[in-house]
């Protein structure tokens, strides 16, 4: 998959150390600058902010920064975030495998259509997403009139919150796998069905598997998109505190009072929490791949 | 099992991949489908497998009409040319997958797949991923893989095509071992002669749908029915000229032709294979003038390119080594080049002038 890849049997640093000394230089031209970019970029862009995220919270004492991080409240703001984005993102994984199955298998009229029309939460100002989520929503909204009445609330509630990261993560899922679904072989499914699999076992236990990986990846995609969003939500959610208060918005109000640590170490157990979780799911993946080579 | 085809014609959209072809599979043969791309012969395999549904016609395996029924129920082994390996599963697994699906118990999975495994000559790598073997060995699991659930028959699908020459050819005759060995009806489609030739019992020669000649290797290669299947066996020079009266008239000179006997003048198209061409340093009867304008070694023989300028033709002659050392052939010597045999097809549709 990685254009450079270092020859088996010869470590990465021994490839390195022969790209800057020039003894035997790769043919792929810009390694050693497009390296550098890339380092630098990382650093100034993403590495000092995050740093200095956790240098503002570490001002606090221990036991400060416990009370601000873990109290009450914001153990349930974490909860909310993180099983909303996980149901979400969950939801998102079926949905986008079918979306994405769909698109790559069948030829219909306006299925160029569907396939740019996915990429549309990408580009939507998510806050948009959330005002007409809730307009839907709502008792006269669309589908408010009708689902309202069966006690389903889809405005204003933690539903809600589910319902918007489903919409937003969707495309990460289905732009994961869509690759590869089409890379595999049509008659992967015939040689399933010569000998003797039905439709169903051909699915589970080749179409599936084949794309797990991409699933992975998919869902893990969703999810940080999900610990992330906050535009929408507002929104959507009545951002009552230990109800349907999400993290973000615990930091926001913590910021709108002038509490700058208290903010920051919500901040870094929020960051702590999706690296733990993305870099598990990493290693899922990385587990699922060995035949992928 | 036999397999017996009948008037079986397949349309993709407006082209016509197969039109009223018939065939007889004997059981236990191994059968070659030769032709060029587009000649059907694919379809014809994948009609037989079931993957592909014919738009009309029957196939029956021995006596049991399978048309309607599909490649899952028609316990068929099938290769195909890329192998076709689910690339998430161990050599082992994939092997074993018919047998899954068909929930066997795990220690008759284990037995079978071992026995495969050994067969296919692939002991021992039953834990590694299809992307840790090479191509020969890929196409040695697919084979397990197609034989693990006792297929009444295998169908393979240019089989070696993705192949390099040397595991292609290893693997050509170790089929046919194996395929004497096991006993069961093989079909197999390619578009090389050489492997069509050396590994059939009956090849089937396909072109544009229909097939032209079906026949043991030695007969279709002997005696090819129709000027496609001479042109398709390898190499030949063509000459055109004319028939009339029992005789072929080409250029300068003639020769015996008993299937026409009529007056009446018609075209002829004359085929002499390479082998079938001599060089001579002195004229004899029916003998061309030509310069040798270039010697390349090719195996066992010589080939040599002969222009003939009185036809305005290049011809392709084939010379033993040892007869080429004898006559001290070099290049833009003038020789002469006689025909040993001659094969001479009338276009069907030919205007009787």
């Amino acid at each position: 998959m990685s254009a450079v890849k270092p020859s088996p049997g010869r470590s990465l640093g021994g490839t390195l150390r022969q790209l800057v000394s020039g003894k035997h230089r790769s043919p792929l031209p810009g390694f050693g600058p497009g390296l550098a970019v890339t380092i630098s970029w990382l650093t100034v862009m993403l590495f000092v902010p995050l740093m200095a995220l956790i240098a503002k919270s570490v001002s606090l004492t221990p036991a400060e920064f416990l009370t601000a991080a873990w109290s009450e409240r914001a153990r349930a703001a974490y909860m909310l975030t993180f099983g909303a984005a996980a149901i979400a993102a969950v939801v998102d994984v079926a949905l986008g495998l079918l979306f994405a199955w769909v698109i790559v298998r069948y030829r219909f009229p306006g299925r160029q259509m569907l396939d740019a029309i996915v990429d549309l939460p990408f580009a939507l100002p998510t806050a948009v997403a959330g005002l007409v989520y809730s307009s839907l929503y709502v008792k006269n909204g669309w589908f408010g009139q009708f689902l309202v009445p069966l006690g389903i609330e889809g405005a204003y509630s933690r539903f809600a919150i589910v319902l918007v990261l489903i919409f937003l993560g969707l495309p990460f899922v289905v732009r994961t796998v869509q690759p590869l679904l089409s890379s595999l072989e049509g008659d992967i499914e015939e040689a399933a069905a010569s000998l003797g699999a039905s439709r169903w076992q051909t699915f589970t236990r080749v179409i599936l598997p084949s794309v797990m990986p991409a699933l992975y990846t998919g869902f893990a995609l969703a999810f940080a998109r999900g610990l992330g969003e906050y535009g929408s939500i507002i929104f959507v959610s009545t951002n009552i505190p230990y109800k349907s208060e999400i993290a973000p918005m615990l930091i926001y109000s913590r910021l709108e009072d002038y509490k700058y640590e208290e903010a920051t170490a919500i901040a870094v157990v929020l960051l702590a929490g999706s690296i733990t979780t993305l870099m598990l799911i990493n290693w899922l993946e990385a587990r699922n791949r060995r035949y992928a080579r | 099992m036999s397999i017996s085809v009948q008037n079986l014609s397949k349309r993709f959209g407006d082209f016509v991949a197969l039109k009223n072809v018939n065939l007889e599979v004997p059981s236990d043969s191994l059968t070659a489908l030769l032709g060029p791309s587009g000649s059907g012969k694919t379809t014809l395999l994948r009609i037989i497998s079931g993957l592909e549904s014919a738009d009309e016609g029957s196939i029956l395996f021995k006596d049991e009409d399978v048309t309607t029924r599909s490649a899952r129920d028609r316990e068929v082994g099938f290769v195909f040319q890329h192998y076709a390996l689910f690339r998430h599963m161990t050599v082992f697994e994939n092997v074993a997958f018919g047998m899954r699906v068909r929930n066997a118990p795990n220690g008759e999975v284990r037995e079978r797949v071992n026995e495969l495994l050994h067969l296919v000559r692939l002991e021992g790598l039953g834990q590694r991923y299809p992307s840790e073997l090479s191509g020969g060995q890929r196409q040695r699991v697919a084979l397990a893989r197609a034989l693990a659930v006792k297929p009444r028959m295998l169908l393979l699908d240019e089989p070696f095509g993705a192949l390099d020459a040397k595991v292609r050819q290893e693997l050509r005759t170790w089929l046919r071992k194996l395929h004497e060995e096991m006993h069961v009806t093989t079909v197999f489609v390619t578009h090389d002669q050489e492997e069509a030739f050396e590994m059939a019992d009956q090849v089937v020669v396909m072109s544009q749908g229909h097939i032209e000649q079906t026949g043991t290797p030695q007969a279709v290669f002997d005696n090819p029915a129709t000027s496609f299947v001479m042109d398709f066996l390898g190499n030949v020079n063509v000459f055109h000229g004319r028939v009339q009266s029992g005789r072929v008239q080409m250029g300068p000179f003639s020769l015996q032709y008993d299937e026409y006997q009529n007056e009446e003048p018609r075209n002829a198209t004359a085929y002499v294979r390479p082998h079938e061409l001599d060089i001579d340093r002195s004229p004899s009867q029916a003998s061309l003038l030509g310069k040798i304008k270039q010697i390349n070694p090719a195996g066992s023989v010589l080939k040599v390119r002969v222009a003939v300028e009185e036809f305005g033709v290049e011809l392709n002659v084939d010379v033993t080594h040892y007869r080429a050392k004898q006559l001290e052939l070099k290049l833009n010597d003038i020789v002469y080049v006689h025909p040993r045999s001659v094969r001479v097809f009338m276009p069907e549709t030919d205007y009787v002038i």
